[in-house]
């Protein structure tokens, strides 16, 4: 029989303070690495922005074009694909003419408001807690109630999000045709893929699921709130998996980008029909 | 049998220490099994609280390898080689040993208002389809063990008991907001007095609750979406202007 002094019950307060004896650490990790792989990677290339453009491929990262360079960036969305046509000449210098930055911040926002993520950046970079059982950090906390309190928008982001869909299945599709060419290439498989990764991930959206029949207490009352049941349920099976699909849709974004930019540099060879 | 070595807690609210203690552990045997063998052949005075051996009254709760865990339900041979340590849960104060003053639960139970049906039918009788109570009789599965309240950081590590009134009582206002026959207005309490704002749904309650009951994606995400519709969601707190309701 041996003993030591402790505090009560042996649990210590201070920070990462646990009796855990598994790996807890490898999943905040895991994932602290992975948010900084795939968002650092996409946010390079918001700013970046050439080669995001490769006949008929255009990258989710710049997708739905507001405006376009007109000149001086290589692999560029051409002027007649882009919404408004050439960026203006108040675009102010000092920021790369990217048309990422309009309508694919949507994405961003949607995101960074997202359930799933939020529990994982909270875990991995809050340390709020780090991980189960696993004292966070000993700073004042407030949850959701002040500085976080915008995190309730994160409805907002979702029709934003709904409304960047139509436009990546757009994508989807017209990559089918090449100067008025039917066909089909590898770019499109993965630009359709990408649509359907993120819808995937969209419809298991929490704010989704609430609006669409969540929010009912009574789902056999009438008959709308009947079809409302059946959505609810089709999600509910999407939501289940929204972890997954939010990793899987983001690798994939990052991949279908990547590949463009590589068959735009001439780097790949794409594989078509054309 | 394999001889296993234990590090127990022993003490009370005023003080204590990790005791060691070795157990020879027989086939399929689980923590609590281990516990009862050192009451019987080293220390008859371990107090531990338990009652059913089978998973069902939430009373054999503590923290095993750090975990908080259900004692007849941690099997030995899913733990890995080494040392086990067990400890009383965090979140409450300690009586003794593994026995920890659980009652703040209970008073959080007495806050909430109770079911308040609708009129019974014509015929006397009060109706729903089972459809529309299978998201509630989820949450029915709970056993108050509270290892999801012993887990939750806002209560384990904050002590923000005045503030938020944990997973389990989260679930349990769900199973009544979302009943087809409840009549109460429980949206404005649930963010204000019972405060769905603290919880930042990192899913710790969800992990550890032996009833694999979805608190967090099930219970608490949807009631923090109904707190949304009604305080932060403008364009229907505008429709709600205009047109008289929510
Ligand atoms: S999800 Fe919320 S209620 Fe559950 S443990 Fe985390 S903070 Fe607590
Ligand atoms: S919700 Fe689960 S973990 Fe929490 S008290 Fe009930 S059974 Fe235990
Ligand atoms: S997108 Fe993850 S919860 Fe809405
Ligand atoms: S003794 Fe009843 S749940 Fe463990």
């Amino acid at each position: 029989m041996s003993t030591s002094s402790t505090a009560i019950g042996g649990h210590q307060d201070t920070f990462a303070a646990t009796l855990r004896s598994d790996r807890w650490w490898l999943g905040p990790t895991l994932t602290a690495a992975g948010l900084i792989a795939f968002f650092g990677y996409l946010t390079i290339r918001v700013f970046y922005a050439q080669y995001v453009w490769a006949d008929p491929y255009m990258s989710p990262v710049v997708s739905p074009p507001l405006f376009t360079p007109a000149a001086g960036y290589k692999g560029a969305v051409p002027v007649n694909h882009a919404w408004l046509g050439a960026f203006p000449a108040w675009w102010p210098s000092f920021l790369p003419k990217s048309p990422g930055f309009f309508f694919p911040v949507l994405a961003i926002m949607f995101r960074a408001t997202c359930y799933y993520y939020r529990k994982a950046y909270y875990r991995a970079f809050a340390a709020s807690p780090p991980a189960c059982g696993v004292r966070g950090v000993p700073l004042k906390y407030r949850g959701e109630t002040a500085l976080l309190i915008f995190q309730n928008l994160h409805r907002y982001a979702l029709y934003g999000a709904l409304f960047l869909l139509v436009f990546l299945w757009w994508d989807g599709l017209a990559a089918f045709f090449k100067n008025g060419r039917f066909g089909i290439g590898v770019g499109t498989i993965l630009l359709l893929m990408n649509a359907f990764l993120l819808s995937c991930y969209t419809f298991g959206c929490h704010s989704w699921r609430h609006l669409i029949g969540g929010k009912l207490d009574c789902f056999s009352c009438d008959a709308q709130s009947r079809t409302r049941l059946g959505v609810w349920k089709k999600s509910t099976w999407f939501n289940v998996r929204h972890m997954q699909f939010a990793w899987l849709s983001l690798g994939w974004v990052a991949l279908t980008d990547f590949y463009i930019s590589m068959v735009s540099m001439g780097y790949i060879k794409d594989l078509n029909t054309w | 049998m394999a001889e296993r070595t234990f590090k127990i807690w022993r003490g009370n609210k005023d003080g204590g220490e990790f005791v060691e203690y070795k157990v020879d552990v027989g086939p399929g045997w689980v923590v609590l099994d281990c516990i009862h063998r050192i009451q019987m052949q080293h220390s008859t005075d371990l107090a531990c609280r338990w009652n059913c051996k089978a998973g069902k009254c939430g009373s054999c709760s503590m923290e095993i390898n750090g975990k908080p865990r259900l004692g007849c339900m941690t099997r030995m041979n899913s733990l890995p080689e080494g040392t086990i340590t067990v400890q009383p849960l965090k979140t409450f104060p300690v009586i003794k040993d593994l026995v920890t003053d659980v009652s703040w639960n209970f008073e959080q139970n007495k806050r909430i208002a109770p079911f308040k049906p609708r009129p019974r039918d014509a015929d006397g009788h009060h109706r729903m389809k089972q459809e529309d109570v299978d998201r509630v009789q989820e949450f029915r599965k709970c056993i108050e063990c509270f290892l999801c309240q012993d887990v939750c950081h806002v209560l384990r590590d904050h002590k923000a008991h005045d503030k938020f009134v944990g997973p389990r009582f989260m679930i349990r206002l769900a199973s009544l907001e979302m009943h087809p026959l409840d009549t109460d207005d429980r949206v404005e309490k649930i963010r204000k007095e019972f405060g769905s704002g603290w919880c930042n749904i990192t899913r710790c309650c969800t992990e550890v609750c032996p009833e694999h009951i979805g608190i967090t994606d099930n219970g608490i995400i949807p009631l923090k979406e109904r707190v949304v519709d009604r305080f932060y969601d403008p364009v229907a707190w505008f429709l709600g202007k205009v047109f008289g309701k929510k």
